[in-house]
C-alpha cells in the first residue's frame, strides 16, 4: 500500500510517501510496524494523540482495519481555514 | 455547489458577484473571507501544504452536509494552498438561503468543520525560520455544537 505522510510527520520521516509491504490488520499495527523499523519513525509515531490517519482519503480512527486499503496517511491535526 | 482548491488568488469581488447570480431565490447571501494576519510581528509567509484529492472530497463532503442541512440554495468554498503573503485572502466560503439565520449558521458551520477537519496544514516563515502552527483545541471544540 502506498503510506503518505505530510507536515511535520513528513519532516520528520524525510519522505512524502513510501510504497509498504505490510500485514498489517489494523492502522495501529502499521504504527507498530514502522516504530520498529527506525528511529525516525519511532520519532514521528512517538505520540499518536498528536496524530490523525485516514485510509483511503477518509479521516479515520486508530484501530480501523487495513483489509484493501490502498493508501494510508498520517498527519498532524489540520489547520485549515 | 462549487468548491476549488488552488493555488492562485481569487478575486472576492468577482467570486461573490457570480455566487449571489446564481442566487435568485435566496434572500440571504453571506460571505466569509479568511487572511493571513501577522500576529506578532515578523510574518514573510504563511506556506499552506494540504492532501490532494482529499482535500477536495472533504471539501465536497462538508459542503453537501450543509446545504442539506440548511436547506441552501447553493454554496461555495474555495481554499488556497502554497506560499501566501501577509494581507492575502486565504480562502472564502459563501453561503445562499431564503433567510439571513440559516445562511449565517451554514458559514460557520462550513468555517467550524473545515478549520479541523479539512486536510490542510499552516506553517509560518519568519526570519527566525519556519513553524507549523497548532491545532487548537478551541476549534476542536467548536464542532460539538453542531
Amino acid at each position: 500500500m502506498d503510506v503518505l505522510y505530510f507536515a511535520w510527520v513528513r519532516e520528520r520521516i524525510g519522505m512524502p510517501r513510501e510504497q509498504i509491504d505490510s500485514k498489517a490488520a489494523t492502522v495501529m499495527d502499521l504504527v507498530e510496524e514502522l516504530r520498529a523499523r527506525e528511529e525516525r519513525y519511532a520519532l514521528a509515531f512517538s505520540d499518536i494523540s498528536a496524530l490523525r490517519v485516514a485510509v483511503d482519503q477518509e479521516l479515520v480512527d486508530f484501530d480501523t482495519s487495513l483489509s484493501g486499503a490502498r493508501e494510508v496517511a498520517f498527519f498532524p491535526p489540520m489547520t485549515g481555514g | 455547489m462549487r468548491i476549488a482548491v488552488q493555488e492562485v488568488p481569487f478575486d472576492l469581488g468577482e467570486e461573490s458577484a457570480r455566487f449571489a447570480a446564481g442566487c435568485s431565490a435566496s434572500g440571504a447571501i453571506v460571505t466569509f473571507t479568511g487572511v493571513v494576519r501577522d500576529v506578532a510581528g515578523g510574518l514573510e509567509a504563511m506556506e499552506i501544504e494540504h492532501y490532494p484529492g482529499m482535500t477536495e472530497s472533504a471539501l465536497n463532503d462538508i459542503a453537501a452536509q450543509a446545504v442539506a442541512r440548511w436547506s441552501l440554495e447553493d454554496a461555495l468554498v474555495i481554499h488556497r494552498h502554497g506560499r501566501l503573503g501577509p494581507g492575502e485572502m486565504i480562502m472564502m466560503v459563501a453561503t445562499a438561503a431564503r433567510h439571513r439565520k440559516d445562511a449565517f449558521e451554514a458559514a460557520e458551520f462550513l468555517m467550524d468543520y473545515l478549520k479541523s477537519r479539512a486536510p490542510f496544514w499552516k506553517r509560518e516563515i519568519t526570519s527566525d525560520g519556519a513553524t507549523w502552527v497548532n491545532a487548537r483545541s478551541e476549534d476542536e471544540d467548536a464542532l460539538s455544537r453542531w
